[in-house]
This record gives C-alpha cells, structure tokens and sequence, in this order.
C-alpha cells in the first residue's frame, strides 16, 4: 500500500526517538557547584567525621551547602553548594579547616539519576570557552633530546675504539651525523664493523674520500625508527611528568594529552591563576648529585638531610653543599638486574654530566654518592590586607630528600649503576624518581589560552539564546509557509536536536561555542531537506499528481538530492576534522554528526508522521 | 513542468551576471593581494588580554599606563562596550605577558578588573595554522571536484567548484574590505561555506540533469532556465532559514561567534546567487547537452547490474 511504512520501520523510529531522550535527558540535570577533597598523598583518609568538621566550618562562615560525603574508598570527598559565586571562599575556608597536606578542588557534581548513569548516560562536558579555565599548548623540544643521545653515541664510539685500539678521529657534525676519519682502509673497515656490531641503532656507512685527500672516511646515522623512539621516549616521560605535576594543582578533571608528534595540551577547568600554574608544569632539574661529606668537614661545607624513605638505623645524611650534576644531565634511567640477578638502576648521563661525573668520582672511590629528590611544594599562609580582608598567600619551598645514597666503587662515566638495592620495587620506585626528576627534554609553552568563568558562563547564556531565537524563528516561518508540513518538520526539527544531543553526550563530545553554531547551522540543514521534499509534493500536486502519489515521488526524487548535498558537506565536515584542531574541530564534529541525525529525523521522521497522518487513506487536499 | 508557472529566463541576464561576479571577483582578489587580510591572533601569534572594568575606562590612559610600563606597541581596544577593554600585543614577546599586562592595568585603576581571557599563541603555532587552513581549504575543493565529477559529470563538477571558488575569494574579500578580524573560527565559517554553497550548487545541478535527461526537446538554455525556476522556491526559502539563524547568532550570539556569523552570512548570501548563476552559466559555457549525460547512464546502469 502507498505511504504505508511497515511496523518495524514505525518501531525503529520509536526506538532511536526513546534512545535519543534517554541520553540527551543528562543534560537537563545541572551539575552542582562543589568542592571535592583529596589527600597529597596516598595515606590520607577522608571519612564522614572529617566531613562533618569541615561543614561545622562552612556554617560558621555562613556558607551555604549540602550533600556532604566522603567516597567509601576514603580518598576523597564531596561538598556541594548552592552558588558558583561562593564556590572560591568556601575553597579557602575548608582548606584553612584541613591544614597542608590536602588538595581541594573546585568541581561541578552531577546530578544525573543513577539509573541513568548506570545506563552510561552523561551530560555533554562542556569545553573550556564556556567552562572557564586555562588552555596551555606544551611543545616538547625533541631535537635537545636526539642531540644529547647522540653526543652519547659520539663519546661511546670514541671510548669503544679507544678501547680496541682502533685509531682514528671521531666527531659529531652539526647536522646530527658522527663522522670518522681514518688513516687507513683497514682500521676505517674495522671501525665500522665495531660500529656496526655495538650500535645496532646507528647506520653505518663508508664515505668516499675528497679528491686528493689520503684519509678514509665513515659515517654513522641515527636510525629514523630509533630517532622516533627517542621522540616517543621524551614526550611519554614529559606526559607522565606533567601529569603529576597537574595533581598538585588541585584541579578536578585535567586534561594532559599528546597532540601531534612532539605536543602536549593541558587543559584545567576552573583554574584561575595561570602564573602559579605554568610555574608548577614548566619546573625542572629537581635532581642533585651530591658526594656524602667527610665527618671533619667544616659546617658551613656540608648539609643535613633526610631519606625519603627512611631504612632501619639511618634517618638522615650528610652531604657536601657541592652539586656535582644536576638532574638536566641525567638522559635516562632504567631498572633491571645484574648478572647476580640483583636489582640494580642503569643511569645514562649526557657527555658533560659523563665528564663531570668522572672527575669527580676517580679520585673518591669508596666515599658515597647522594642523589637528592628536589620537589617544590607550597605552604599556605593566611594574612589579613589593608582592607582586612584575608588573603591567601602560597610560599613557595623545596623540599629536598635523598632517593639514594651508595658507594662509588669506581670512577663513574656516561653510564653507571647504582646496585645493593634491596628488592625490584625499589630499583623501580628510584628509577621513576630519578626519570621525574629531569624532564626528558625541555618544554616550551607554545599556545595559552585563558577564559575567566564570567566570560564562559555568558558565552553559554548567548550561544543557547542565538539556538533558541534561530529555531522559534525557523519554526514560525516554516508553519506559515508549510502548515501541517511545516508543523511536521518543526516536530522532526526538534527530534533532531535531542538525537544529536544525545550522540554528542554519549560519545564524550565536548560542547563549545563553535560547536553550537555548528548545532544552529545543523537546523538550517535540517530543515533544507524538508523544504527540498515539500517543494518537491507542490511540484508533483501542481503536475497533476493524486495526493498520495505526490507524496510517494516527493519523498523518492528528494531524495537523491538530500544524499548527494548532504554527502558533499559531510565529506568537508571530515575534512575539517582531519585537517583542523581545537575550534575547528569542535566545529566539524557537531556538524558532520549534525547531517547525520537530521538526514534520519527530516527524512524517515517527517516520512513515519505523514504516513501516519495522510497514508492508505482516501485525502484529496493537502494542507502544504 | 507544469504550465502555469512562468519560466524565468535567469539566462538571459548570464552576461550581466557573468561580468558582476568576474569583477566581484577580481576586486576581492585585488583587496587580498594590495589591503590583505586582518589575521587575527590565532595566525599571526601574540598575546591577547581581555578585562572588564568596573566603571568605563579612557583608552587613550590605558595606552598611557602601558607605554610608561613598555608596551608601546600594545593595541588598546573597546570590545563589546566601554568597560570592556582588549589589549593586543604582537608577537615576540614571553608567555608571562598576559600576567603582567595584567598587574599594569590592575595597577593603574582603583577599580576592580575581571579578567575575561588571556591568550598567548606562539609565532610558529600561528604559522602552522595558517598553513593548515590554507591546505584544509585546497584539500576541501579538490574532494568535492572528485566526488560531483564522480556523481554527475566533470563539466558540473568544474561547475560547482568555480561556485565554491567565487563565493571563498568574495567572503575573504569582503573580510579584507572592512578590516574584520580572520581567526580560527572564521576559517571555519569559510569552510562551513564551502560546505553549504555546495550544497545549493548540487541541488540545482541534480534538477538540471534530471531535466536534461527527460526534457529531450528542449535546448539546454531552456532546460536550465525551466530547472532553475522549478528550485528557486526551495534555494530561497532553505537560503531564507538559514539567513534568519545566522542572523541571530549574529545579533545575539555574543561577540566571540559575531565575526563567525558574519563570514556565514556573508558567504552565504553570495552562495545563493552563485548557486543560480555561476553553475548555470558555465553550464551554458561549456555547452551542456542531453549528449553530456548518456556516457553517465550507461555507467550508471553497468554498475547497477553488478551483483
């Protein structure tokens, strides 16, 4: 029969009209103002008593709140608030309340039901534009990574022919290649197949000799797959730096991601003070190596400090006031056994820290060399201003610790061990120390971005408003120009909006201020292919056409033309995404989902509900 | 084709059309070439610092206050309204900028200042942008030339992108005419044109071949003015829709999506008419005929044969 959709066609529509209002509904459900509460460290409970104080404190400066709870782990809890407005002076009052030792973070609590949740339903992060917070673009410099191994290479290589008598020169050129130069054939071939042998990373390769020139010549090339592995090493261990270094500043849903080859992007919502955090993300060298001082050394000479993890018997040492390396120099640092099958840690130093290291160690055998963990931690301070009004004040300390401290047994290079430790958790837990301590490579802040929270909160109260006004405007016109057509697409208008709003919640999309207006630029979309199959039924009446065979050729001529405009704007949508980043992006990803759903809701939703309305049935006039 | 509507001879004003967008074209072009465009922060890099004050604040003191701290070369703008205050800074200078141009204006005002946003973007990361903007763009024409070539024929295709071509250079034309800022979110917009004025040019070349293909009788000139009669109901009102969103987002959008709503706006209302007369009349151009389209079916009808 003509214009009859079969039931399960009906049902499906029904089914992704359910799906749709099911996962879009989150977003109806605001998230609360809160404040969450974590330890520093892993050690600290959190229990409903503690709770309980901390709120005793927020109604004794007449902060409103609610739904105090401590997590049934321990490690952390939850306060809500009635007011973002509050949200900073309740911080500081219940971080006065806990003392040093805890984080607490601005938040936003959802409010989703739990069934919904269960379900995998969530509201649409919102992005930073609309959120508030800072936006920081972090480019690792690989290139200072790749010198320093090959410097590495470059005294290796010396080292190793010097040790099999091999004579020859070796150099580094600048353009990253190791050069050698020999008097003869024979010594250059046998350089080369030591090289060969050793250094499996490196090509090595002859060179011809310059006209005239009696010497003969090598050359030896990092890898490109050894090259990418020392980029992916550098940015892996700035990640995972980065990303301890985010927890310290007490944000509740950081981003720290890999953008591109050599990128990072952080992103902390709600985060204000950006000089205090680019000083936390852009600290270095917060290694020390330091010779243990002799017991006759003058005071002033030497220092006392702790371990940080203290052993039986010895709580603290003390070490000369003299570095000799700092962590910049440490390239790398691996656990693994010895021949013993002992746990040991593997340090590779560049070639300045090799030299400096040697010097240093050849004559002090058997005295101990300390390493020192430098970590600068903050201590709030609270003072009153000349308003009397008080203030936070964070002063800023190092906090210096010994990770190690073992006996030099011989005069120490490039690369040494430190051995006699006790199990392969601590070989393990001092060589991440050590690898925290000396980022891989150095960061750059490259791209910043700050949006202060009154700007954010009016960019969403503009973007919905710019929705809501486009779409009632849209809805007005097309019931005029339409009637019940036009009241149908309106329907199918709207269907779109929950469908998309439920597959951008369900697929973790976050929402931002391009995004909307790819949201507004979807309903024009929407709504083009409505207009292209009601033209179409005017047409087809206008051509002679019975109702229902206007309606049926309607459909089926629109069609091919919504595919093919439709398909051409997908394919830049992708384009977009591929191509772009950050707005671009968000941009792309509403649209291209976008001409998705609105194909489903203008086509098969207008389609079900004139069926509905008009098919099997005798109509001589449609109202269009 | 139903008789009683009159068709319109949009082909008879081709010449007339043909010279308008040539010279439109050419101006644009000129603008781009000796004017240029006003990149905005994220392609040129810089430091970009947004406050509000509590009261309206002189520009000409803000500039002072700057200038005593060094900044000599800052850009001191109102945005949006009089407390708003925009400072600019070019290129070159540290991350750190965005703090103490700060901690100058907060210096010089007895006020409160909240701040909006600071961004910071680094010369090589604008450049990169520019770059992939520019290829984005190249690499957004090449596929739709390929893919209408694949759909209909290269003749339409040559069509639809020299439509695309015309409304890109008017839309970054007009930008370089008035001076408005072209950040990221522009460039979206321009491509976000692309994307919709293809889809105007694609819904009038569908009709012209649907007419070609059963008007045997009729020359091509009369086939594509009677196809762009039938789809000028739909190109108005689909182009009349989305104009009255666009113009809200533009009127009450705010002022971050404004220069978005614009170029939209802008590209278009050019899209429109390029959808009817640039397509149509290179059509015409390049001799069109019912012959154009029969090499396509047979195509067509091998392919649908395939298991």
């Amino acid at each position: 029969m003509l214009n009859k959709y079969p039931l399960w066609k009906n049902l499906l529509i029904v089914a992704v009209l359910g799906f749709g209002l099911l996962y879009a509904v989150p977003n109806l459900y605001r998230p609360d103002p809160a404040l969450q509460i974590s330890g520093e460290s892993s050690g600290v409970i959190i229990d409903q008593a503690q709770m309980e104080r901390l709120s005793a404190a927020l109604d004794a400066n007449g902060i409103k709140h609610f739904g105090e709870k401590a997590n049934e782990s321990g490690k952390s809890g939850l306060i809500r608030l009635y007011d973002t407005e509050v949200q900073l002076s309740a911080q500081r009052v219940v971080q006065r309340a806990l003392g040093d030792g805890y984080i607490v973070a601005l938040n936003l609590a959802s409010n989703t039901p739990q069934w919904l949740s269960n379900l995998g339903a969530q509201a649409m992060k919102l992005g930073l534009d609309l959120s508030g917070g800072v936006h920081f673009l972090l480019e690792v410099d690989t290139d200072s990574a790749i010198a320093t191994r090959l410097e590495h290479y470059n005294s290796g290589i010396k080292k190793k022919l010097r040790e099999e008598g091999v004579r020859g020169f070796i150099s580094l050129s600048d353009d990253g290649v190791i050069k050698g130069k020999f008097t003869s054939e024979e010594l250059r071939d046998s350089a080369l197949s030591l090289i060969r042998k050793e250094y499996t990373e490196l090509t090595g390769q002859r060179l011809d000799s310059p006209a005239g020139d009696s010497s003969f010549y090598l050359s030896a090339l990092i890898s490109e797959a050894k090259r990418k592995e020392i980029e992916d090493y550098a940015v892996g261990q700035n990640l995972t730096t980065l990303r301890n270094r985010v927890n310290e500043l007490g944000v509740s849903e950081p981003l720290v991601q890999r953008q591109g080859r050599n990128r990072i992007v952080v992103e902390l919502p709600g985060i204000q003070d950006t000089a205090e955090a680019k000083r936390i993300l852009g600290k270095t060298a917060n290694l020390d190596f330091r010779l243990e001082a002799r017991y006759d050394a003058p005071v002033s000479d030497r220092e006392q400090f702790e371990f940080r993890n203290p052993g039986p018997g010895e709580p603290s040492a003390w070490l000369e006031r003299d570095v000799v390396i700092t962590g910049e120099r440490v390239a790398n640092a691996q656990a693994s056994f010895d021949q013993n099958g002992m746990p040991q840690v593997s340090i590779t130093l560049d070639s300045e820290g090799g030299t400096l290291m040697h010097r240093m160690t050849r004559h002090n055998i058997n005295r101990r060399l300390g390493v020192l963990f430098i970590e600068r931690k903050s201590r709030t301070h609270y003072q009153m201003d000349a308003d009397g009004v008080e203030q936070i004040v964070k002063v800023p300390y190092d906090e210096k610790k010994i990770i190690s401290l073992a006996t030099i047994k011989d005069a120490l290079g490039v690369q040494f061990r430190i051995t006699g430790l006790d199990a392969p958790g601590e070989a393990a837990e001092l060589s991440l120390l050590l690898r925290a301590g000396a980022l891989a490579a150095p960061i750059d802040f490259v791209e910043e971005r700050t949006v202060g929270p009154s700007l954010g909160a009016e960019n969403i109260a503009q973007g919905f408003n710019a929705v809501k006004i486009g779409l009632g405007m849209v809805a007005v016109f097309m019931v005029v120009y339409y009637r019940v057509f036009g009241l149908i697409a309106v329907a199918a208008l709207g269907f779109n909006i929950v469908l998309l709003t439920a597959c951008m919640s369900l697929l973790g999309a976050t929402l931002t201020l391009p995004g909307i207006a790819g949201i507004v630029l979807t309903v024009g979309m929407a709504v083009d292919a409505n207009v292209l199959i009601f033209s179409r039924i005017r047409e087809e009446l206008k051509a002679g056409l019975s109702v229902q065979h206007a309606i049926e050729a309607g459909y089926g001529r629109a069609f091919v033309t919504i595919m093919d405009s439709n398909i051409t704007t997908l394919l830049v949508a992708v384009i977009l995404y591929a191509v772009g980043t950050g707005p671009v992006r968000g941009f792309a990803v509403t649209l291209s989902l976008g001409i998705i759903t609105s194909m489903f809701t203008a086509i098969m939703g207008t389609r079900a509900i004139v069926n509905m309305l008009y098919g099997g049935r005798r109509v001589t006039k449609l109202a269009i | 084709m139903s008789e009683n509507v009159k068709i319109i001879n949009f082909m008879g004003w081709r010449k007339l059309a043909t010279t308008v967008s040539v010279s439109l074209v050419l101006v644009a072009v000129g603008l781009l070439a000796f004017k240029g465009l006003n990149f905005g922060l994220d392609f040129t890099g810089g430091t970009l610092i947004e406050v509000i004050y509590e009261q309206p604040v002189a520009l000409p003191e803000v500039r002072d206050e700057l200038k005593a701290a060094g900044y000599a070369n800052a850009v001191v703008v109102n945005f949006g309204s009089d407390t708003d205050v925009l400072v600019r800074l070019p290129q070159g200078m540290s991350p750190t900028l965005g703090e103490e141009v700060l901690k100058v204006l907060k210096a010089g005002t007895a006020g409160e200042i909240d701040l909006r946003r600071i961004e910071f973007v680094g010369p090589q990361v604008g450049e990169e942008l520019r770059e992939q903007g520019g290829l984005a763009v190249l690499l957004a024409l090449v596929v739709v030339l390929i893919y209408v070539a694949m759909r209909f024929q290269i003749k339409f295709s040559l069509g639809a992108v020299a439509a695309l071509g015309h409304d890109v250079i008017i839309t970054l034309g007009v930008f370089a005419l008035v001076g408005w800022d072209f950040d990221l979110t522009v460039l979206a917009a321009v491509l976000a044109v692309i994307g919709y004025s293809l889809n105007d040019s694609i819904v009038v070349a569908d009709r012209i071949r649907e007419n070609l293909r059963k008007l045997r009788k009729h020359d091509a000139t009369e086939v594509i003015n009677i196809s762009l009669t039938e789809t000028l109901d739909r190109t108005l009102v689909t182009s009349g829709t989305t104009l009255l969103v666009l113009v809200a987002l533009a009127v009450v959008g705010g002022e971050m999506i404004h220069s978005f709503a614009l170029a939209l706006l802008v590209g278009i209302g050019v899209g429109t008419y390029s959808s009817i007369y640039i397509v149509a009349s290179l059509l015409v151009t390049m001799n069109i005929s019912q012959d154009d389209l029969i090499v396509q079916e047979k195509e067509g009808a091998e392919v649908d044969d395939l298991p």
